[in-house]
């Protein structure tokens, strides 16, 4: 295991650290103090561990394959930009973009997130990446997703967990909001229904794995009910064009 | 009331020397020649001619032309006919009319009015065959200050691509383009020592081994990429724009995304490739530093960033911006940048000149003194090496080419690319019509026309005097202009012919 003081490092320097640490053999790396830098574990491939004191910068995890990360305290944005594998927990509110164009892994974020979450994400065979959000979103959630699964828990109870434009342009994966989502705050290629049971069994998981990450009591996340949506067709713009 | 689909090419079938051997059915994707079952003719409708010229090339007693159809309207100055055909579409479908490659309108060209100099009397000019004419280029960030360490050695010098010629192919994603046409230009790219460009279509893992000499493009739909895709290639290119379609996206229609694609891709069989209009990550230059610092974050600084623009009216201060967000290279492509599939309307109506977007750019980047702080690549329709040669004239370090590459291994510019029907084997997806593309005969091909320009290049060089490269960059004292208006020749920064 080593630690870093991140206080007053420029990014570059700690991300050269980090590499450097994990080149010469760290398995763990305990990062404290880190204010703002960007580009904490961006394109790091393999089984490693981090764990974040303080507030990352954006880009947290872009590209990363593999390692499992806990953010003690908030993330800023674009955090698993293009993620291909690993886990990330965020033990408070994330910014914008959070998993734009993720392909493969898991981000489990305990309080609200920005605008565009989940934008373009995708899957690919074994690969279906996941995100958790305990809070609410902003507009925009799912834009043009492909793949994928996004969950909302819309915790407190007492307000409306996803923006509006919701699922705009989405051609694959699905998404499970707790409660309803009014149409007006649908993209038209979404369509709206109940999780089946295989799902809401899926979904009970989830909320249990949410409340252990976090170390809430069981069934902190009260009256399971749950919105699907899914893609009208995988295809939205196929007859827009043509052939001239 | 419809109206039914007309040719707009007429085969001809001289029958004389028609031999009934039926090479033309079996080569044309597009159905028009036949087989009459009872007769044992070879026979033909026009209706879906491409004009792409297979059967004419390939019939072995030269028994067919291709010509253009006499229209059922014959249209008028201001009506013509493509504007009637057009609309007649569009009331037949509701659609957007989506067509191929680059624009074909009778646009004002600046290259073909801007003439180059030569030596004569006072400075003589140089013989390439007999003395050493330089072409090497360097693609990427220059340092302001040259630091050496004991050994001489320059300290920290940012990554560099170094090239034998100062011509790369363009970006050209698979699915857009089959794989053996990839694999010809990759290999071509290699054998000449200089890049090829995946576009936005991910790595095949059959070119891999092509690494040293492939830029990987990250665009808005991320399609294929990964850490591996990442330390693939010897630069990055993050693709904003395309000349071909400023401010719009790309769609890879889903029955293009077949199994190769799909890997590649790295998304479901059949789905559509999205590739959204903006970079919804990107709504500031502070927003693109973050991303092209992602990506040499990724890369260990061990890569040039490229961003790709379209040639626009602001184009001088995007440039500017790029350059200060901390790309390595800016590439331009002006308004007759070719594609496998672009709305018709944006194509032809959307974008500037690359040969002014470049001196604009050029000249700002120069006033600003800060162009030694990146490399400026431009494509757009090179069409041959003068055009090169006056675009580096005009500013460039090195040029893109893609439409002179595809027609080097055998497009013939019906501008059907997005039909997915080549029958020469590029922009298809179809294996048989794919394995009629040789790579190896594709990449010799492709090699020869970037040695031809190459030796070109080095004549017109030796003309004017010069013996390096880097000598002409940006030298607009080799360029007069015939024939412009002067806010033309200001823009391009050069003197009217007989100034």
């Amino acid at each position: 295991m080593v630690t870093i003081d991140a206080r007053g490092v420029y990014y570059m320097h700690l991300n050269k650290r980090i590499r450097q640490a994990l080149k010469d053999g760290a398995l763990e790396i305990i990062l404290k103090n880190v204010n703002g830098q960007r580009y904490i574990a961006d394109a790091i491939r393999g089984n490693f561990s981090f764990s974040i004191e303080g507030v990352p910068g954006n880009d947290l995890a872009a590209y990363m394959d593999g390692p499992h990360i806990v953010v003690k305290g908030n993330a800023q944005d674009a955090v698993a930009n293009t993620m291909n594998g690993g886990t990330i927990i965020i033990h408070g509110d994330a910014g914008d973009t959070l998993g734009y164009a993720m392909r493969g892994g898991e981000v489990f974020v305990r309080g609200n997130v920005g605008y565009r979450v989940g934008i373009h994400m995708k899957e690919y065979q074994e690969q279906v990446p996941l995100i958790v959000i305990g809070g609410k979103t902003g507009d925009f959630l799912g834009e043009y997703m492909a793949g994928g699964i996004i969950v909302v828990l819309g915790l407190p109870d007492d307000m409306e967990p996803v923006g509006n434009y919701c699922g705009t342009g989405m051609h694959g994966g699905v998404m499970f909001i707790r409660g309803n989502v009014p149409d007006y705050k649908l993209g038209r290629e979404v369509q709206k229904t109940t999780p089946t049971a295989k799902e809401q069994h899926y979904l009970t998981g989830i909320v249990s794995r949410y409340e252990n990450y976090f170390g809430l009591e069981e069934k902190t996340v009260g009256g399971m009910s749950f919105t699907k949506l899914a893609p009208v067709g995988i295809r939205p713009y196929g007859n827009m064009y043509v052939k001239f | 009331m419809g109206f039914t689909k007309r040719p707009t090419f007429r085969v001809e079938r001289d029958s004389c020397r028609c031999i009934d051997c039926g090479v033309c059915v079996r080569q044309c994707a597009n159905e028009v020649h036949y087989l009459d079952i009872d007769t044992k003719e070879v026979l033909c409708d026009s209706t879906n001619c491409s004009n792409c010229r297979r059967c004419v090339e390939l019939c072995p007693t030269g028994a067919l032309a291709v010509w253009g159809a006499p229209q059922e309207t014959s249209g008028n100055a201001a009506w013509a006919v493509h504007d009637i055909r057009a609309i007649q579409a569009q009331a037949n479908s509701g659609g957007i009319l989506l067509t191929g490659m680059g624009s074909d309108r009778p646009m004002p060209g600046y290259f073909d009015r801007m003439m180059l100099n030569a030596s004569q009397v006072t400075n003589p000019s140089i013989d390439p065959l007999r003395e050493p004419m330089e072409l090497r280029t360097f693609l990427g960030r220059k340092p302001t200050v040259l630091q050496l360490d004991d050994k001489g050695k320059p300290v920290d010098l940012p990554p560099q691509l170094e090239l034998d010629v100062p011509i790369m192919f363009s970006a050209m994603s698979f699915g857009s383009i089959s794989l053996n046409a990839i694999k010809s230009l990759a290999a071509a790219a290699e054998s000449e020592n200089t890049y090829y460009n995946t576009g936005e279509g991910g790595l095949h893992r059959d070119l891999y081994p092509f690494g040293k000499n492939t830029i990987t493009q990250v665009a808005s739909g991320r399609f294929g990429v990964n850490i591996d895709y990442l330390n693939a290639g010897a630069a990055i290119e993050i693709k904003i724009g395309q000349g071909a379609k400023p401010g719009i996206g790309g769609h890879l229609p889903g029955e293009k995304v077949g199994q190769g694609v799909s890997e590649t891709r790295m998304i479901p069989l059949g789905s559509d490739a999205i590739s959204p209009a903006p970079h919804h990550d990107i709504y500031s230059i502070e927003d693109l530093t973050q991303l092209i610092f992602s990506l040499k974050e990724a890369t260990e600084y061990t890569k040039p960033i490229s961003v790709k623009i379209a040639a626009v009216h602001n184009v001088a201060a995007i440039a500017s911006g790029i350059a200060r967000a901390g790309a390595d290279i800016i590439a331009i492509d002006g308004y007759r940048g070719g594609t496998g599939a672009t709305p018709l309307r944006i194509r032809d109506h959307v974008g500037i000149p690359i040969e002014l977007a470049l001196a604009a750019v050029d000249s700002r980047l120069r006033d600003e003194g800060i162009r030694q702080e990146v490399s400026i690549v431009v494509g757009g329709s090179m069409r041959h090496s003068a055009d090169v040669i006056k675009a580096i004239a005009l500013g460039a370090d090195a040029v893109y080419i893609a439409t002179a590459a595809l027609i080097s291994l055998g497009c013939h510019v019906c501008q059907k690319c997005y039909t997915g029907k080549c029958n020469w084997g590029i922009a298809t997806q179809n294996p048989q019509l794919v394995k009629r593309l040789n790579p190896e005969i594709g990449a010799r091909r492709a090699a020869n026309l970037l040695r031809a320009w190459k030796h070109e290049l080095k004549e017109m060089l030796g003309g004017m005097g010069i013996n390096a490269v880097e000598s002409l960059r940006g030298n607009r004292l080799m360029l007069r202009g015939v024939g412009m208006m002067d806010s033309e020749l200001r823009i391009l920064g050069i003197k009217a012919a007989g100034e």
